[in-house]
């Protein structure tokens, strides 16, 4: 297993107390593959996954849990050592490609100067790297020359993933990377990253809250709710049959091109828990059109496939509320407030 | 059931004047982008459009010209039979009243400083509604968005509203003066899939119960289809295609509306991972490509597509296309 996560916690401390905003969770990425994390603004996903590289802000700190990269944990490491950890081992790919990248260089000099700086090449060499780097993710070498504003938005993302990929990387870790693009350049940019991991046994962990991103390239999905783990598995169990009322909502709140013209989306009502005090017993109780006297308690993990799991007291009635869930009826007047 | 045509968009163009760089000076270049590039549509009353394209084709520079929040650099548009562009005061103070705008950010859109009653209330005070219609009025737009039991959120401001109620806010804003017709521009873009579907489920309702014509305007062919009778594509500010939003997702005809509708991702695992029928990237707009302006990317490019500009012609009943490839009258099928 190249990544593992157990039971992670981490917390903010804000003036009016503390914040659970990612609390407990455990999941694995294994070499070569795409974990996907997906779930609402707010749910812990990017505090998650920058604990794994250990950049936060300072306000936030680790509450227990390890975090093991190829066998060492990453949270005993001194801050020296992770830094040689970091970029060369596992990378970040941002969000917003627009500033991720320096305005006033050109995007080559940038490349040129992780792999001289921190990749210890000779200038000459870095640049036939930067060449190659650039037909890795569909990209002209000549446009090594521009500087980010003369690129598009689908340019400066792909060129942000050479960027990140410059010292070869086992372990990519991108959060929303493709959010603020449009469909043509999503495609484009997903296709990339298939690519790599195809081509160079690349490791990618990507932040979404678009299920069908998951399902275009994520070989494992991870579903985050109020800062737990609510469902996890291999992409084709967990969407084929989800077993977790969050991960089924999700589903059934997506338009799809294919479907039925006069079928209605179902919004989940509502929004997550504060994490300040989250609420007992299932987090996303006050939003289950399927809640029952049981979800006041503490759920624990249920398997309910080979390498799926479901964090949901009713678990064992997924097929159920599956059917169920397609009335959108089913969906509406569940918050009360 | 809507036959009237409410807006009439005749030979509509916009062309941005850049900054001139000392290389342009010397050489005496004027550069320009022309953002949209003489689109001819009609919009009945009640009816629902969808314009659709990548960033930079030009839709939000067109919806803007519709509200006359820019003035078109030729061209014209007709809203329920006048020139909105030779209103004088009190006839635009009409035509502000009857459209409206929706915005694709709701945490920009709101004032940070006014309440969300404030906000409501600020359109009818801006086009002099009578003061004795306002509550009235506000409480219609509260449940057509479904805001009525959420009504204690009135006094709120804006950083204490979630993102979906923010849209639901905005929407409420541009519906409260009851307006002939909206301009949505990507209004679900910025919310999480989630609420996403809540917005999607008001526009829907709101077009069918207000007999409101609509623009609405995103990059995602499954949102459009979601909420739009007919759908126009558009790329480097032209139209390319435009028909019912059914048969243009089912049968698409211009190569690009093809490649759309192959890149809109599903959320099943049993999808195609065939290569998109589409190279390159969107080419520099100062400089469009000779020709039609997709030729440079499509599979299909022939001499004629690099040479020419390709019409806009009607194909079928109800659709026009603009690609040479495209039979004339694909025969009967329609």
């Amino acid at each position: 297993m190249l990544l593992s996560v157990k039971d992670l916690k981490i917390q903010y401390k804000t003036r009016t107390g503390i914040v659970h905003a990612v609390d407990g969770i455990s999941f694995d990425v294994p070499e070569g593959k795409v974990v996907g994390i997906v779930g609402e603004s707010g749910c812990g996903k990017t505090t998650a996954v920058r604990s794994l590289l250990r950049v936060m802000p300072p306000v936030a700190s680790y509450a227990g849990g390890e975090i093991k990269f190829d066998g060492s944990d990453i949270l005993k490491l001194s801050e020296r050592e992770m830094n040689d950890l970091r970029w060369r081992d596992i990378a970040y790919i941002p969000q917003s490609a627009m500033n991720a990248l320096d305005p006033v260089w050109r995007v080559g000099n940038q490349i040129i100067e992780v792999l001289t700086k921190r990749g210890g090449m000779k200038k000459a060499a870095a640049k036939l790297r930067a060449e190659e780097l650039f037909a890795m993710v569909g990209l002209e070498k000549k446009r090594l020359r521009d500087y980010p504003h003369q690129f598009s938005g689908g340019m400066r993302q792909r060129a942000s993933i050479a960027l990140a990929l410059a010292l070869s990387p086992r372990l990519a870790i991108a959060d929303e990377p493709v959010t603020a693009l449009d469909v043509i350049i999503q495609r484009q940019v997903l296709d990339t990253f298939s690519r790599l991991q195809r081509e160079f046994g690349l490791s990618v962990v990507l932040v979404t809250h678009d299920i069908s991103v998951v399902a275009y390239v994520c070989d494992y999905v991870v579903v985050m709710y109020a800062g737990k783990i609510v469902e996890k598995g291999p992409v084709k169990d967990v969407l084929t049959s989800p077993s977790h009322a969050y991960t089924i909502g999700l589903y059934n709140a997506f338009p799809e091109l294919s479907a039925d013209e006069e079928r209605e989306l179902s919004p989940i009502e509502g929004g997550p828990p504060l994490l300040l005090n989250p609420p007992e017993g299932c987090r996303f109780r006050e939003r289950c059109p399927f809640a029952q006297e049981i979800c006041k308690q503490e759920p624990v993990e249920v398997q309910v496939g080979p390498e799926h799991f479901s964090l949901c007291h009713r678990a064992h009635e997924a097929a159920e509320m599956r059917e169920q869930a397609r009335d959108p009826a089913v969906w509406r007047g569940v918050v009360t407030a | 059931m809507h036959d009237e045509i409410l807006l009439d968009v005749k030979n509509l163009s916009k062309s941005f004047i850049l900054s001139r760089s000392l290389g342009d000076v010397i050489n005496g270049r004027h550069p320009q982008v022309d953002a949209v590039n003489d689109i001819n549509f009609t919009l009945k009353r009640g009816e629902t459009i969808g314009v659709v394209g990548e960033s930079g084709c030009g839709k939000t520079t067109l919806g803007r010209m519709l509200l006359k929040l820019i003035e078109p650099t030729s061209g014209s548009i007709d809203f329920g039979g006048e020139d909105i562009s030779t209103l004088d005061r009190t006839d635009e103070l009409a035509f502000r009243r009857r459209a409206q705008l929706v915005f694709q950010n709701p945490f920009d859109a709101l004032n940070p400083h006014f309440t969300i009653r404030r906000s409501i209330y600020e359109p009818l005070v801006n086009t002099q509604v009578p003061e004795e219609q306002h509550d009235q009025l506000v409480a219609d737009a509260l449940v057509r968005v479904q805001m009525d039991r959420m009504l204690h959120l009135l006094d709120s401001y804006p950083h204490q509203l979630s993102g979906g109620q923010l849209q639901r806010v905005v929407l409420a804003r541009a519906l409260v003066l009851k307006p002939d017709f909206i301009v949505a521009d990507e209004p679900v873009s910025m919310l999480d899939v989630s609420v996403r579907a809540g917005i999607l489920n008001v526009l829907r309702e709101v077009r069918d119960t207000m007999g409101l014509a609509a623009v609405f305007i995103s990059h995602d062919l499954a949102l459009v289809r979601y909420v739009c009778e007919r759908t126009i594509t558009m790329y480097m500010g032209s139209v390319v295609e435009d028909g019912p939003t059914k048969d243009v997702i089912n049968r698409p005809l211009h190569p690009y509306t093809r490649a759309l509708v192959q890149a809109v991702p599903v959320p099943n695992v049993i999808q195609s991972h065939e290569p998109l029928a589409l190279t390159g990237n969107l080419p520099d707009a100062r400089n469009p490509p000779p020709g039609c302006r997709f030729s440079d990317r499509c599979p299909l490019a022939e001499d004629i597509c690099r040479q020419s500009r390709p019409p806009l012609r009607t194909v079928e009943q109800n659709r026009r296309v603009a690609c040479f490839k495209v039979p004339e009258m694909t025969a009967g099928t329609a």
